[in-house]
């Protein structure tokens, strides 16, 4: 069959996961691989006064046991990299403290991992883990997300890593000195855990005698992994195979080089055997990168008809007990790429100091920064409409960025390249059906319930590695493999990208294979990760495929008999502009290889991009609130969103939805909890309240493309726009049902005790107050 | 998960003896067991499993009793039990997934005596009777407290008998995360009486509740219990899902939820 951009094709790849025929890491693992086992510490900051692995490693079946001594004298760099720091408002380097795979003498958080225990099975290597004896002298943990504390770092005195700021703060200081109105509010975005479905895994075995190495683990781009097992290893790049078959979901976790990967990585290689570890969910728990973590004042100068004059932001980011890969540039570079949304603001400032916490590191969860940023602005709307008596679609109709104020420059140096937010916003209350609200409001009240209605808009900016790769290979048995340089988690790219293809050559899609995963077989990759699959690797199919196509016309002209230039690639194959004479591209791929000329039926190439994209939208939420419980319900949703072309809006819908659920899923139910010793309250889903399908409401989606202009396909990147709309959306409805009790702006996130409480405390201090 | 030995006899009388040899552990539907295992939270010697046992399994209705098999599963007792006494057969079909309520058993679900478990409430609620290898014991002294039942350590549930309400229902209210029972409250009209047994709510376990029994005793109707105080906050469970007040809060609300549905 072909297919057509713009195609709602199913999921090619549901049929193997549905039928259990998916291949995950663990799946694959050799059944004669050892058992690795962490033995990891039980608090969260300490010296370790004694480490005794001695009846670990006499235990029957044990076959090695590792510290970062091991691992020193093995000639490891016992180290993991951050990979983006940012420098102080002063221009001096932010705090980088070095980050062991294994602790050093010292632990910062519950859960790092002080050894490894290699055996024969699961069981032995967990007796093993039991039999190494720890003692830890405690030192006293900082948990909170503010300067001060006992310091985890001599690198951050006041464990504060970096304070960072951008934009024009005197100018934004003078506006607000004489702007008609001033609102300020708090927004707290508090700590979650990624929670994907396969928890992470990796096993590595070593190849050609220990010349190499394989790891094979679910990542989100198996490049950087190697680059940074070979720096632990002091190797070349080359002599390192990363490879990731499936993967059960990521949400920006998965990009990141774990310490368990070194570990799995240094046992096999020591050992000369493979050696395998799938992480069970206490673990995760424990060792995952945490998601946001964030607590800001937020502050906007308004003229007397409520437009936004100047905007600025002062906050505090958790960046746990280590610099993790992005960890610094998230709530900093990242989030100031929208941080003034969808508005015509031109005056910003936005400070964000990241503070050390003895808890696991902080990185990348869906959407990285840009979601947080758009919480901020769009808290920022709500409390001006309210506070100034404006309609909260009006005010946000009067301060976007017109259409026709495009390419707009934003205070944070971005050039929006296109964008109708206008459109979009009144799509969305259309859609949503407005006008049909306070009969919905009176309907809820006569069952007792609370009705709020919440909007938000957001925009997202694309990001990643700007150019990608792709190659286009012709088989011997008339299949074709696509080779890729990012990676699904689960989003469906082995079917939009064969779509793409498909449509490019006219090619049958079933014919199509689409191979990512594997460092030996690709030598480059951006991976996936900021929305910029489709856009990135997109861009470089179709230039692979115009390439494929221009390097085999003139072999198509010479066996049509007739000149390049008469020649149109069409429906699949060369066509005389005269005449209806056709030539298959299959018929054209065939002659090549018949002649010997491999390298025109084999084409990779790359593509860079002009600049990001911006997808955005309006989304539009009811609640519903039960006074004596404090339980909130979302009874409606609408999502409008512009993400240019669309390549499957069947893909696409389930992005949103995703998307949609993971920012229902913090503001109404997620969060981590760490008591004041560094504990993690919310260890199992027993406390980690993640979102069941009953929890969701129906979601409505509507397109309201307005191609990109940087990228040749227009489109703009949706995986992680769903949460960048909900997070503001649900929080600005539950914001509104609670207005009716009282409550001033209320922080997620809102579990039924802790509404339930606002309620009685707002109920509490109107009665105080007469 | 140690090492453990299995064995799996096919009587009550084989399994009891099977439990007095060493540090042995019952095991039915495993949904509580065998998580603990797998955490190395419990290293019994032998698990006794009641798979194989005659007569554990079933539900008997007749003479104003209804008596379930202690190794009947919540998803049998959900299905056969929704025209006889749909407020059983709604908490059955409330617990947990379908998974649990396929393997999970009303036997194992009473043992176990987890205060945030929803068969514990219907028990006490209904004044049930708990029949063992050895004995009857009424559900008034059956629940000792978190996790603590009147059992010895090698007696097995052999059956509940439960009197058949004129009206009961079960209102529970989740843990967000579990979606155990954050409160669950079950009231029950009997001949000449009115039960309230509360569950997830207190530090010592599943609890009736007199003050709400009295004033329903007197007037069946959720204004009787809207006068009533909330039960004492500090004997309430404090968690990350809940704190004392509002557990206390959340009893007086489900419990006129309860009654409301009793019609
Ligand atoms: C994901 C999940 C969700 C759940 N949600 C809920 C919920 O919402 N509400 C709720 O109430 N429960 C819930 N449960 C618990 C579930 O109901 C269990 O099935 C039940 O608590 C134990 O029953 P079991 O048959 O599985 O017992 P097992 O796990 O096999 O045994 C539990 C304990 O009881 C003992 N035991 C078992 N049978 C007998 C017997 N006949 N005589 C004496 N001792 C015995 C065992 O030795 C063991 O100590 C949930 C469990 C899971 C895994």
């Amino acid at each position: 069959m072909k297919f057509g951009t713009s195609q709602p094709v199913r999921r090619r790849e549901d049929s193997r996961f549905l039928t259990g025929r998916g291949r995950y890491t663990d799946d694959l693992a050799p059944r004669e691989a050892l058992h690795i086992a962490f033995v990891r510490s039980p608090v969260a900051h300490g010296r370790i006064a004694a480490l005794d692995v001695g009846a670990a490693r006499a235990l029957p079946g044990v076959r090695g046991v590792f510290t970062a001594a091991d691992l020193a004298a093995d000639g490891m760099n016992n180290a993991i990299p951050a990979i983006f720091t940012v420098n102080n408002r002063d221009g001096s380097p932010s705090a980088r403290p070095r980050r062991p795979v294994m602790a050093e003498g010292r632990v910062r958080h519950v859960g790092e991992i002080v050894a490894a225990v290699v055996a024969e099975t699961a069981e032995a290597a967990a007796d093993g883990a039991e039999a190494v004896l720890i003692e830890i002298d405690e030192i006293t943990p900082h948990t909170a997300l503010a300067p001060g504390g006992t310091p985890l770092h001599e690198e951050a005195p006041d464990n504060v890593a970096f304070d960072w700021a951008l934009g024009d703060e005197e100018a934004v200081e003078a506006t607000f000195a004489e702007a008609a109105h001033r609102i300020r509010l708090e927004v707290t975005d508090h700590r979650v855990s990624p929670a994907p479905l396969e928890t992470r895994t990796a096993w590595a075995r070593p190849l050609e005698g220990g010349e190499r190495l394989e790891i094979t683990l679910g990542s989100q781009g198996v490049w950087r992994i190697r680059e940074d097992i070979a720096d632990f290893f002091g190797w070349q790049a080359d002599r390192i195979r990363v490879v990731t078959p499936d993967v059960g979901g990521g949400f920006g976790m998965k990009i990141f080089t774990f310490p368990e990967y070194y570990a799995v990585a240094h046992a096999a290689w020591k050992l000369g055997a493979p050696v395998r570890w799938q992480a069970s969910r206490s673990e995760a728990f424990l060792s995952d990168t945490g998601g946001r973590g964030i607590v800001a004042t937020v502050e906007g100068a308004f003229d007397a008809q409520g437009r936004l004059l100047a905007y600025r932001v002062d906050g505090t980011c958790d960046l746990g007990a280590y610099n993790s890969h992005f960890g610094q540039n998230i709530q900093t570079f990242l989030a100031t790429r929208v941080m003034t949304g969808v508005y015509r603001v031109e005056k910003a400032f936005w400070r964000m100091r990241g503070i050390f916490t003895n808890t696991p590191p902080v990185d990348a969860y869906r959407g990285a920064g840009r979601p947080e940023a758009n919480l901020d602005i769009e808290r920022l709307m709500d409390e001006a409409a309210r506070r100034l008596g404006i309609d909260p679609f009006e005010i946000r109709r009067r301060n976007v960025i017109p259409r026709e104020a495009f390419p707009w420059r934003t205070p944070g140096g971005e050039i929006y390249d296109v964008g109708d937010f206008a459109r979009v916003l009144e799509t969305a209350a259309a859609e949503a059906f407005v006008e049909g609200y306070p009969a919905r409001k009176a309907a809820s009240a006569a069952r007792g319930r609370v009705r709020g209605l919440g909007v938000a808009a957001y925009v997202e900016a694309v990001l990643g590695d700007p150019s990608e790769g792709a190659r286009i290979r012709f088989c011997a048995d008339g299949t074709v493999e696509l080779h890729v340089g990012t990676q699904s988690t689960g989003q469906g790219h082995e079917t939009a990208f064969a779509q793409l293809l498909s449509e490019r050559l006219g090619l049958d899609i079933d014919r199509i294979r689409v191979v990512m995963g594997d460092s030996d077989l690709i030598p480059r990759g951006g991976g996936t990760g900021g929305s910029r699959s489709l856009t990135a690797e997109g861009a470089a199919i179709v230039t692979a495929a115009d390439r494929l196509v221009t390097g085999l016309r003139p072999l198509a002209a010479e066996m049509l008999e007739t000149t390049e230039e008469a020649l149109r690639f069409e429906e699949g194959g060369f066509r005389l502009a005269e005449g209806n004479r056709f030539l298959p591209l299959v018929a054209a791929v065939e002659e090549a290889r018949r002649r010997g000329q491999g390298d025109l039926v084999d084409v990779a190439a790359r593509h860079k991009l002009a600049g990001r994209s911006f997808p955005n939208g309006v989304h539009v939420v009811e609640v519903e609130l039960d006074p004596e419980t404090g339980k909130i319900e979302i009874v409606r949703y609408a999502a409008a969103d512009d993400f240019g072309t669309i390549v499957n809006p069947l893909l696409v819908e389930g992005q949103v939805h995703g998307g949609v659920a993971q920012g229902i899923g913090q503001v109404l139910m997620e969060r981590m909890v760490f008591d004041d010793d560094g504990q993690p309250l919310t260890g199992s889903f027993m406390d980690y309240a993640l979102p069941r399908a009953d929890d969701l409401p129906f979601i409505d989606t509507f397109f309201v493309p307005v191609p990109s202009a940087n990228n040749p396909l227009g489109t703009k990147g949706c995986g992680e726009a769903g949460v960048a709309g909900s997070l503001a959306a649900v929080t600005n409805a539950v914001a509104d049902a609670l207005a009716a009790f009282g409550v001033e702006n209320p922080q997620m996130p809102f579990t039924p005790e802790r509404v339930w409480r606002m309620i009685r405390k707002a109920e509490e201090r109107r009665a105080a107050e007469g | 998960m140690y090492a453990f030995e299995f064995v799996k006899p096919k009587t009550v009388e084989e399994a009891v003896a099977a439990l007095r040899e060493g540090e042995a552990k019952v095991l039915a539907g495993g949904q509580t067991l065998i998580p603990t295992l797998k955490q190395r939270l419990a290293a019994p010697e032998k698990l006794v499993s009641l798979a194989g046992v005659e007569g554990l399994r079933g539900i008997r209705t007749g003479d104003g009793v209804v008596e379930i098999g202690a190794g009947t599963t919540h998803a049998v007792i959900a299905r056969e039990l929704a025209g006889a006494v749909p407020a059983l057969a709604a908490l059955a079909g409330d617990i947990g997934d379908p998974a649990v309520r396929n393997r999970g058993t009303i036997g194992g679900s009473l043992a176990n005596n987890d205060p945030s478990a929803d068969w514990p409430a219907a028990v006490l609620g209904l004044g049930a009777t708990v029949v063992t290898d050895r004995r009857e014991i009424a559900a008034d002294d059956f629940f000792q407290g978190l996790f603590t039942t009147a059992l010895e350590e090698d007696e097995i549930i052999t059956a509940v008998r439960f009197p058949m309400p004129k009206t009961a229902a079960y209102a529970k209210f989740d843990q967000p995360a579990s979606r155990f029972a954050l409160v669950g409250v079950f009231v029950a009209r009997l001949d000449g009486n009115v039960r309230v047994a509360v569950t997830g709510a207190s530090e010592n376990g599943v609890f009736r509740w007199q003050a709400a029994e009295a004033a329903l005793g007197a007037d069946f109707a959720p204004a009787a219990v809207e006068a009533l105080a909330p039960p004492p906050a500090e004997e309430m469970i404090s968690d990350l899902h809940g704190a004392g007040d509002y557990r206390a809060h959340l009893v007086k609300v489900m419990t006129k939820r309860a009654v409301a549905a009793c019609g």
